[in-house]
């Protein structure tokens, strides 16, 4: 423990609290922009690069930024000083003075951090002037939008991008006033190795980084009489969509959006986790088989698009390790264009499934065009769950009170298993219950498979099938899921099957959901939702969803089959890590 | 008469200008009238590097110097002391000292401003020939601290010494490396900063490329008392002479078993590896040169922790400048209480300058701290070129700031530079005169500053760039009032807040020059400076020269009359000002 | 060729003193004349290179077996290079500045050969040293 005084009051304070933490203590606000501490993932962005936070310490010249500044014994601190205040608010001046002022159609608009910081400050004039940061957006991506003009340099992008994902494509560029994060080159995201995970776009306090918004196509083709717009809406939306409408992290309110949606103009509402069950069905059946006829093992899960596009540029030696399953919602956008439009009276092209993700990552899986048929996208667009909630918001509809619908059938019928896919451990646990019945072929009658739940970065778990103990890995967030992998190219682990997903506390904290600030108390209200819903259904296993036992006696044939190969099955490229 | 004699007389830029006297003609005159021609023989030489007693004529084989010599006097020398053989008393080289006349120098040196330890073999040895460095006591200092001293004598010793690192910080070396020494672990780094980014300093260059085997051995010498086995030496791909020496200097220290497994017998390990930096200038800080070193980015990061505690690879490193190292052999070997006797109070030893500018003897000078500026000028830089006036000295490149003729007197060291607004820096001096422009001066750092700024943190990579942008505006007569008041506020802000050295020190050329220079300032705010040239009808003997050369086509006249200049359309380029052959241009 | 000890280094230094002397002093009863030339960048940038290979040339074409050209580093006289060190045994080494390729000839005609000093080109050296060669 320290002694130190802020503004004049003495505190005791643990060693290595930072000033901001301290000041806090005794109730003292600091203004802070790049500081990003998301305590819960052990991730810190210590680059203290704003100077927004700048407190004076008496006795030495320079300010100190107390977002990073460690507190010491007899430490005496003034963050109410003339000469902080004026810093601070100079500071902030400058990065107003490199912006674009076009804050009213901005996508961050009243959500930017740079904004309320100008109206904490109050800053009403801009006295330095000058010439402002001129780069193209850029564009090119299916997933994100970088606009470098809006970048102030906070590099929380950067520290999501290398220290947590370990992708490496977000770094500074550039030197003096043109300094900005981009890919190496300031080479398009399209062309880098990006995986689209959105971390980045979770933490930039402005708008640099956005997830493409495809409101204005899904509202298009809401309006066009002639198409027939369907909608699916992922495992982790509905534990969280809620947060937007004042409602507490962790509300289901899986029945809301449904009606929502409806009201919204879609001709049917179905849940990707019908296609989720399917998935699992198709995932079991290959891991069975690759067991049992001596394939390549470990399994890894291929559910999420972010972990394929990882896996495809930075292991691309290794790419026949993941399971070949499209994931949840290209398998339903498949089954929709086909087999539900089987029974519509319309041309292929006039059917348009829309899809609501967790995730920005998805936009760009939508359009991979390996994931299409007959030039048609198994998906055709894809909605974060923050932009249904827009969507929500301007058709003036009451989310919070708002009735409670079912999903259209067959393509909204689930399992508990399929809900808890939303979360890390949620598919393979669901992969591990319908595997152990393939396996032993007895009924399993605890299905809460508890070891392998949990919020660690890397977990390791046993389960045993009959004689086999099937060994499991999971790893969420990119950087864990690196190093897993790293262990399995070293030879130094032996799995069986491994989960993966890109974001921290896998989809309910993706890129797309609400802003969760790193709160890990919101990701597991979001998580515990999950695994309330898994226990409410009666049916928890993907094997008992009926529907899908239905669509492959009426459609697909066999588990794993021909007409399931074609449909729900892909392949991977390798890529290049830039 | 006995003998032939031999006149040194000095022919340096400053006293040619100074004095307007040509001596050396005046001595061939008389003597020819003397008819004493095959006696003596008159040379003239360049400057003594006592300007200030000047002009200076040294008489051989006598070995005797008469100084402020007039073109009075010469009539008397050559009477008395070449014909008579008599002394003239009253004209001898006065020992600063004992305030003595000097009769026979001889043996007594005459006392010269200058005194050389970083730079002591720097011309005198074969660079790439280690017995040369071996001849001069190389590798001594190392083989006595090896035999002698514990590490932790080593540290007590250079802190004894009161050696303050020459990169610019002032930091003291001794407790430099006691921090470092200190720390657990027996994984830990000697670097040595060669970045030398300074617009205009090449004192740096000059050691690796004169003796680099000095900074080998003070670098082995680091590496016995902070503990570690490794030294790295950081320098810029932009000296590529400087690489090559030190490479075969490493090579050939390998060869003598001064660097690799065993030194001296002593069971020392030490070897040294060359790191290329690109040539950044924010490279040079010591964060940001062990962030380039590793691979990333050349961005400084927060301290603390210093780099003694986590530096290159996170583990205890000592960055030091190359002339901090270079004056380490030297101390080892002549003793601390030697060095600390020389320099000031708090600033012991030498320092090495780039001398620059509107000066006559321009290069570079090794001076004890506590010369003054003056000094540094007049005598051994032989005062302003073309005896214009003196108007200040810019010291400490783009972190420092100007120091105007009211210091001139001003003894030298970290703390008195500081004082007036300035900076040590890493030695940069560049003299400006009457004709220099003081806000350009400022633009040209701000420049600099904002193109060469990593771009991490706020203040400095759009305040400076903001700063510059007004400063630009000004000196084209586009700025306001209300700009001096912005410009402050940005310079004391940024100074205030920014993150590492190089912001932090960014706007002192706009503060200094602020300071002492703010009716220049205003003059271009309030738009009260004459930005055009003009011609000076009585001097223009219409020669269309200056017609000829502008580019904007403003200068009219016809051949043999007067030409007149349109100053609204003047964009002030100086072609003009150049072409002219009679001076008849002036300046804005 | 290792050294072992300082008593090692110690003796091969004093072995090599005379170089040294010479070019401190001139107090060397050696007989060889070394002309040193700075060769640091700035020497370079102003022809020191040509220079050196112009008094090679110039020493063979008179056949001074006697005379040897060292490169050294840089003396700091930026206003007068190249600046070029002559070390006449028995006497005080002079320094010569501005001695562009041209003026090679002219400094060793003059200065050795005929030893007189070459006027317009001496710089006296305006500066003391750390000494390091006195034990
Ligand atoms: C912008 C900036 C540039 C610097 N450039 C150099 C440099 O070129 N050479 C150098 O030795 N030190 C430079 N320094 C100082 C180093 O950070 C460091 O203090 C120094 O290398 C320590 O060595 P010393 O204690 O021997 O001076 C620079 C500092 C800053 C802030
Ligand atoms: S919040 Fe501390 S420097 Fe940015």
């Amino acid at each position: 423990m320290v002694n130190i005084k802020i503004n004049g009051i003495r505190i005791q304070v643990p060693d290595h609290t930072t000033v901001l933490e301290a000041a806090k203590k005794v109730g003292v606000h600091i203004p802070t922009l790049c500081h990003l501490k998301l305590d819960d993932f052990g991730i810190v962005n210590k680059v203290s690069s704003c100077r927004v936070c700048v407190v004076e310490e008496i006795g030495k010249p320079s300010l100190i930024p107390s977002c990073s500044a460690l507190v010491y014994e007899g430490m005496n601190i003034r963050t109410d000083s003339v000469k902080a205040l004026n810093a601070r608010r100079n500071n902030l001046e400058l990065l107003l003075s490199n912006h674009p002022f076009d804050c009213l159609t901005c996508a961050k608009n009243l959500q930017c951090e740079l904004q309320s910081l100008a109206n904490e400050l109050h800053i009403t004039e801009i006295h330095a002037k000058g010439e402002k940061m001129f780069y193209p957006i850029d564009k090119s991506s299916n997933a994100i939008v970088k606009d470098p003009n809006k970048c102030v340099m906070c590099r929380r992008c950067e520290t999501m991008c290398n220290e947590v994902q370990t992708v490496g494509v977000l770094s500074a560029i550039n030197r003096g006033f043109g300094v900005v994060v981009a890919p190496a080159f300031n080479i398009d995201l399209a062309d880098s190795s990006c995986t689209y995970c959105g971390q980045c776009v979770a933490v930039c306090p402005t708008a640099a980084l956005i997830a493409r918004s495809d409101i204005q196509k899904v509202w298009r083709a809401l309006a066009n009489e002639r198409r027939h717009v369907v909608v699916q809406v992922a495992p982790a939306v509905r534990v969280a969509i809620g947060e937007m409408f004042g409602m507490a992290p962790g509300t289901i309110s899986t029945g809301k959006v449904v009606t929502a949606l409806r009201r919204l103009g879609f001709d049917a509402v179905f849940d990707t986790n019908f296609g989720a069950d399917l998935t699992i069905i198709e995932e079991a059946n290959e891991l069975v088989h690759r067991i049992q006829h001596g394939g390549v093992l470990p399994m890894l899960t291929s559910c999420c698009p972010a972990w394929v596009k990882f896996f495809e540029h930075q292991f691309p030696d290794m790419l026949d390790i993941p399971s070949t399953c499209k994931s949840p919602q290209i398998m339903l956008g498949a089954i929709i264009k086909s087999y539900y439009l089987k029974n519509l009276d319309i041309l292929p092209r006039r059917l348009k499934v829309v899809s609501i993700m967790p995730c920005v990552a998805k936009k760009a899986e939508g359009a991979r065009p390996e994931l299409s048929k007959d030039e048609l996208n198994n998906v055709d667009y894809v909605l974060s769950t923050r932009e249904l909630g827009y969507m929500i918001k301007e058709a003036g509809i009451d989310f919070a009170n708002l009735e409670e619908s079912e999903f259209d059938n067959l393509l909204g019928e689930s399992t508990g298993a399929a809900a808890i896919f939303g979360t890390t451990g949620g598919v393979i646990e669901a992969a591990t219950r319908t595997a152990y019945e393939m396996i032993t072929g007895e009924s399993l009658g605890n299905v809460d498979f508890k070891q392998l739940r949990g919020l660690e970065g890397i977990r390791e778990a046993t389960v045993k099938i009959g004689s086999l103990d099937l060994k499991i890995g999971i790893a969420h967030g990119l950087g864990n899921a690196r190093k897993l992998l790293e262990s399995i190219k070293a030879g130094t682990s032996h799995f069986h099957a491994i989960e993966i997903m890109a974001c921290p506390g896998g989809c309910i904290g993706g890129g797309g959901q609400p802003y969760h600030h790193g709160n890990q108390e919101i990701l597991k209200k979001r998580q515990d939702a999950i695994y309330a819903i898994d226990k409410s259904l009666p049916r928890r296993k993907s094997h008992e969803n009926e529907m899908v036992l239905k669509l492959y006696d009426e459609y697909l044939g066999a588990p794993y089959g021909e007409k399931a190969h074609d449909l729900l099955h892909t392949c991977y490229t390798p890529g290049e890590r830039i | 008469m006995n003998s032939k004699y031999t006149l040194l007389v000095c022919d340096g830029a400053s006293c040619k200008t100074t004095h307007k006297a040509n001596l050396a003609a005046g001595f061939k005159k008389v003597i020819a009238e003397k008819k004493l021609g095959e006696f003596v023989s008159v040379v003239k030489t360049g400057c003594f590097g006592i300007c200030g007693q000047g002009p200076i004529v040294k008489v051989l084989p006598d070995d005797l110097l008469y100084v402020s010599v007039k073109q009075t006097d010469i009539e008397e020398i050559v009477e008395e002391h070449i014909k008579n053989g008599n002394v003239v008393k009253r004209l001898l080289y006065t020992d600063p000292f004992t305030q003595e006349p000097v009769e026979k120098q001889k043996g007594k040196k005459i006392y010269q401003k200058q005194f050389r330890i970083a730079l002591r073999n720097c011309g005198l040895i074969n660079p790439e020939d280690i017995t040369e460095y071996i001849a001069v006591r190389g590798y001594e200092a190392l083989a006595s601290v090896l035999a002698d001293k514990t590490p932790i004598e080593v540290v007590e010793l250079m802190k004894k010494s009161k050696l303050r690192g020459r990169g610019g910080g002032g930091f003291p070396t001794g407790l430099k490396w006691e921090f470092t020494a200190k720390q657990p672990g027996n994984e830990k780094y000697v670097i040595c900063n060669a970045d030398e980014g300074d617009p205009g300093a090449f004192m740096d260059r000059s050691v690796l490329e004169g003796d680099p085997h000095s900074v080998l051995e003070a670098m082995a010498i680091a590496g016995y008392a902070i503990g570690a086995s490794q030294g790295y030496i950081y320098v810029r791909a932009e000296y590529p002479l400087a690489i090559h020496r030190l490479n075969i200097a490493m090579e050939q220290a390998r060869e003598y078993g001064f660097l690799g497994k065993n030194i001296f017998s002593s069971g020392f390990d030490f070897d040294i590896d060359i790191r290329l930096g690109a040539g950044a200038f924010v490279c040079g800080e010591e964060t940001a040169l062990i962030h380039s070193m590793e691979g990333q980015r050349g961005e400084p990061t927060k301290k603390p922790p210093f780099p003694s505690v986590s530096g290159f690879r996170k583990k205890p490193t000592s960055v030091n400048n190359v002339e901090t190292f270079a004056n380490i052999p030297a101390i080892v070997l002549n003793g601390a209480d030697w060095f600390a006797s020389i320099g000031t109070e708090n600033s012991k030893g030498t320092k090495v300058f780039a001398l620059a500018g509107k000066i006559n003897n321009i290069g570079l000078v090794e001076v004890p701290m506590g010369t003054t500026l003056r000094e540094i000028i007049y005598d051994i830089g032989g005062g302003m070129v073309n005896n214009k006036e003196f108007k200040a000295v810019q010291s400490g490149g783009p972190s420092g700031g100007v120091i105007p003729k009211e210091h001139l007197d001003t003894p030298i060291d970290y703390e008195s530079l500081k004082q007036i607004g300035s900076m040590m820096g890493s030695g940069g001096l560049i003299v400006l005169d009457e004709d220099d422009d003081i806000v350009q001066l400022a633009k040209f750092y701000l420049d600099f500053t904002q193109d060469e700024s990593c771009g991490k943190c706020t203040p400095c990579r759009i305040g400076t760039k903001r700063m510059y942008e007004i400063l630009d505006r000004l000196t084209k007569l586009e700025g306001s009032p209300d700009d001096l008041d912005i410009l402050e506020d940005l310079a004391v802000n940024i100074k205030n807040s920014a993150l590492c050295g190089l912001g932090q020190s960014a706007p002192n050329p706009v503060l200094s020059t602020m300071e002492y220079f703010k009716d220049e300032y205003e003059a271009y705010a309030y738009r009260k400076v004459k930005h055009t040239y003009s011609i000076i009808t009585d001097k223009c003997i219409g020669c269309t020269k200056c017609a000829r050369v502008c580019p904007v086509e403003c200068i009219s006249g016809s051949v043999k009359v007067p030409h007149v200049i349109d100053e609204s359309l003047c964009i002030a380029c100086g072609a003009c000002y150049t072409a002219c052959p009679v001076n008849a241009i002036e300046k804005p | 060729m290792k050294i072992n000890s300082r008593s090692e280094l110690v003796e091969l230094r004093k072995s090599l003193s005379n170089k040294i002397t010479l070019r401190e002093s001139g107090a060397t009863t050696d007989d060889t004349i070394e002309i040193l030339i700075g060769m640091a960048t700035c020497g370079i940038a102003s022809g020191a290179k040509d220079t050196y290979n112009e008094l090679i040339t110039v020493i063979e074409d008179l056949n001074l077996t006697n005379v040897k050209v060292i490169s050294v580093g840089c003396l700091g006289y930026c206003y007068m290079e190249p600046t070029v060190q002559v070390c006449i045994p028995g006497e005080e080494p002079l320094l010569y500045g501005k001695i562009t390729k041209d003026k090679a000839f002219e400094l060793i005609e003059k200065v050795i050969v005929e030893r007189v000093y070459l006027s317009d080109n001496l710089l006296i050296r305006s500066f003391d040293k750390a000494g390091a060669s006195n034990e």
